[in-house]
């Protein structure tokens, strides 16, 4: 009862109106002025905001400075920081870009960790969107066998997942290392010798340059911009390649 | 007459009281029930590790077999605490191992897990059975490596939204040939690889495997051989989950898939194709539990028609990008919900597709059993909260965030106390409530006067005065922890009643009024509390001015003193 008498008669007491501001769509000058704010920070931007909220925008931005509260009447100390504050503020904040927007430490009070998760996810949906294309088909040939396949690379989010589906796509015609681990280990030179001097298979891929080039290098992203075609060679073949492949990989890093 | 059984029979009476709040009143009867209660107690939380040593833990209860620590502060949740703060487990480890304790269980929550402490875990406690781990850091997959080698008969290790540094993806490999006991793996949160033969290898010698939650590494078709190993799963937590829905690998995943009849707990679907979801239909009947809130990528018309297959579901977490409509079909489908969490999906909280009251109105009006919210959303108004108070009036938890924390009732722009006052006063046994939107004194008033269960209160950008968390603290009898962040709070607030923080587990105020003197007061007048003043800036001349306002401060009641652990930024008074 108290609070709700306070809040109507509180009437617009030295009232600041930062430019460009919907107060008056608002409708609550009184209130505004009224609230508690630490440090008398001010308002800034169009939408009206809580003087904490926006304090502490303005905090972040390094702008307003820390006050004492030692007995002073809050409604005056209010008035001088809203006018202190004012000035900084204009200066500094595009009233246009609403406080929301602005970072405000801990807000919203979701966890660090999904919002990490969250945000590697949608940079990895940015990514495929920014390619343009929802498909990417590319011919696959392997040494040895009689006719070609064809495979969607973004219908997989790994090299894991490419070499299963190669590896069954072909299995009947012994893919051998080319398993679950077997890209895992190209990506190990030292492997990547052993298995090249036996007679097991190597994915290649020629590139938008084309060039010929070891699968499992790059970034998978990278890769599927950049694969045009597949070819699965015979590892005795792929020897060749190896150094030419490693060799660019160094000139790029 | 009780005085005349023997111990056994108290004893034996005893071991049917599992809850620490009853075990605590036993306790207190009598000096024999006291000394009865403590050598059989098996199982020990410890809500704050600071209030207790583990030295005297041990003194207490010689015989604990299951310990659960938190840590940090919840706002360390959101940045608002250091991140070397403190809050470390080795200390614990130390001294149990050194004590001949025989551990079994350990569940850890905000705290710093070191691997050493996982090694000294693995390699001390012959019987460890079970490691939960909630938004933990400080380890990486070597620790997990050790827990994997040494202990023999590990049954659960549940890893939930940790921070690791896995940068070797060998720890799987590590379960020897040997340990067929497991019946919980939870690595979701891991980001490296894993070594998949193992995988296979180790959920086809485990039998009694009831949860099983892998991460985005994992393929499809390894999930569907896993599937096929472990028809028996209770619980999953798919990693990813692409492909071509009308190839054999896909039309093989529906077989394996339809023939796990017993899972009801679904999560997971990091990677997702949206057009791949019909094959998750069959079990969707089943489901009581889905945690869709890491899967951006099921949106729209696939996510409600996911939704509509799922009759039974209790629990349900979710994005905002579900919209207002897809909270209608929750609502006339999920007519058993007990928990609904809709997470933003933009968590830096531009909310363009987020949901509004419109939403909530309708689970409210749909699911009666509704207990327990969590809400982030673009608006509230006092008559949704209200209507959701008359229809919904269990509710245990109730978080509602507005993602502009000071947004007003946009119909009437009015704050939000009377709708927040409503659920207040509808909802008899709300034990945990957070409040957003503008707020004044008034609403603190209607917390006072109505939330006589409430434990934990979180508060944001609130309130006119002190009055509001005077209002708080003298009404709210049963508070254990109160956290406030931005409110006009000073220290005619906080000194008002010191004595009352002994009765709660901890108190955080950060951006308010309170000043280094009133904090200072606080700690000079209750001695069981310590008072930390968290100082994150780089300021060399740190202002040892009285009435310099405090950024950062933290109190709890403990009955150890000071710790010897804090960092740099931390001054306790």
């Amino acid at each position: 009862m108290e609070v709700g008498l306070k809040m109507a008669l509180k009437g617009g007491g030295g009232g600041d109106h930062v430019g460009g501001c919907e107060k008056e769509k608002m409708g609550f000058e009184e209130t505004e002025l009224r609230l508690g704010l630490p440090g008398g920070g001010g308002e800034g931007g169009e939408v009206v905001r809580k003087r904490g909220f926006s304090e502490t925008v303005d905090l972040k931005l390094n702008l307003s400075s820390k006050q004492d509260t030692s007995g002073i009447d809050p409604i005056d100390e209010k008035v001088t920081g809203l006018n202190k504050e004012k000035n900084l503020l204009l200066s500094a904040i595009d009233p246009a870009k609403p406080p929301a927007k602005a970072q405000v430490v801990g807000w919203p009070p979701v966890r660090s960790f999904r919002k990490n998760m969250l945000a590697a996810g949608s940079q990895k949906s940015s990514s495929d969107e920014s390619s343009g294309e929802k498909v990417a088909f590319v011919k696959v040939s392997m040494d040895g066998a009689p006719y070609l396949r064809k495979v969607d690379l973004r219908m997989y989010t790994s090299y894991h997942q490419l070499s299963d589906a190669l590896a069954k796509m072909f299995s009947s015609f012994t893919i051998g290392n080319c398993g679950s681990q077997g890209v895992k280990d190209f990506m190990n030179e030292s492997k990547l010798m052993d298995l090249l001097n036996g007679s097991d298979y190597v994915p290649t891929y020629e590139d938008k340059d084309g060039d010929w080039m070891l699968v499992g290098d790059v970034p998978w992203e990278m890769f599927v911009e950049s694969c045009k075609r597949l070819r699965i060679m015979k590892g005795t073949e792929a020897i060749g390649l190896a150094p030419k492949a490693v060799e660019k990989c160094k000139k790029r890093s | 007459m009780m005085n005349y059984f023997p111990d056994e029979v108290l004893e034996h009476v005893f071991d049917f009281i599992t809850c620490h709040k009853d075990r605590n009143s036993v306790s207190l009867v009598c000096k024999s029930w006291h000394r009865i209660e403590r050598y059989s107690r098996r199982r020990v939380f410890i809500g704050n590790c600071y209030s207790i040593s583990p030295e005297r833990l041990i003194a207490r209860f010689p015989g604990v077999k299951s310990l659960t620590l938190k840590g940090k502060p919840h706002f360390a949740d959101f940045n608002l605490v250091p991140y070397d703060w403190g809050g470390f487990v080795y200390p614990w480890i130390k001294v149990l191992a050194e004590t001949g304790i025989g551990l079994e269980e350990l569940r850890l929550k905000r705290m710093v897990v070191s691997d050493e402490s996982l090694e000294l875990i693995s390699k001390t406690f012959v019987n460890f059975q079970s490691l939960v781990l909630v938004s933990c850091d400080g380890f990486s997959a070597d620790g997990l490596a050790a827990i994997a080698a040494n202990c023999r008969f590990l049954r659960e290790l549940d890893l939930q939204e940790n921070e690791v540094d896995d940068h070797r993806g060998h720890w799987l490999s590590c379960f020897p040939e040997s340990c067929t006991s497991l019946v919980s793996l939870n690595f979701a949160c891991l980001k490296g690889e894993v070594n998949l033969g193992a995988l296979e290898r180790l959920v086809s010698r485990s039998p009694n495997l009831k949860s099983l939650r892998l991460n985005r590494s994992v393929p499809l078709d390894t999930l569907q051989k896993l599937l096929m190993r472990a028809p028996q799963l209770v619980d999953l937590g798919i990693g990813s989950y692409v492909h071509d829905p009308s190839s054999e690998a896909s039309n093989k995943l529906k077989h394996a898939i339809q023939r796990c009849k017993s899972i009801m707990s679904l999560s997971g679907f990091l990677e997702v194709a949206p057009r791949c979801m019909s094959a998750i239909y069959p079990i969707c009947g089943n489901l009581t539990t889905l945690n869709l809130s890491y899967a951006p990528g099921i949106h729209g018309n696939k996510l409600t028609k996911l939704i509509q297959h799922c009759r039974k579901l209790q629990r349900l977490w979710i994005l905002d990008c579900i919209g207002d409509k897809g909270l209608g079909v929750v609502a006339s489908t999920c007519k058993e919900l007990q928990e609904l969490r809709v997470f933003p999906s933009d968590p830096f909280g531009a909310g363009n597709d987020a949901v509004t009251e419109e939403g909530l109105v309708l689970v409210s009006a749909g699911c009666p059993k509704l207990n327990s919210l969590l809400y982030f959303c673009q608006q509230m108004t006092n008559a949704a909260l209200i209507t959701v108070a008359k229809n919904c009036p269990n509710f245990i938890r109730f978080r509602l965030c507005i993602l502009d924390p000071v947004r007003p009732d946009p119909v009437t722009n009015q704050p939000l106390d009377e709708g927040f006052g409503a659920i207040v006063q509808s909802c008899k046994r709300l034990k945990r409530l957070s409040l957003s939107g503008l707020l004044t004194d008034q609403v603190f008033l209607y917390i006072g006067m109505y939330a006589e269960q409430l434990e934990m209160l979180s508060i944001a950008f609130a309130a006119d005065s002190d009055k509001g968390m005077l209002y708080v603290l003298n009404g709210c009898k049963k508070l254990r922890k109160l956290e406030i962040r931005d409110c006009p709070f000073g220290n005619a607030a906080l000194l008002e009643d010191v004595g009352k923080y002994e009765t709660m587990r901890s108190l955080w105020m950060s951006s308010c009024e309170v000043t280094l003197g009133g904090c200072k007061t606080v700690a000079e007048m209750m001695p069981s509390l310590n008072v930390e003043i968290i100082n994150e800036s780089d300021q060399t001349e740190f202002n040892l001015d009285d009435g310099q306002k405090v950024d950062k401060m933290y109190l709890y009641r403990t009955l150890v003193g000071h710790r010897k652990d804090a960092p740099e930024s931390v001054w306790i008074l």
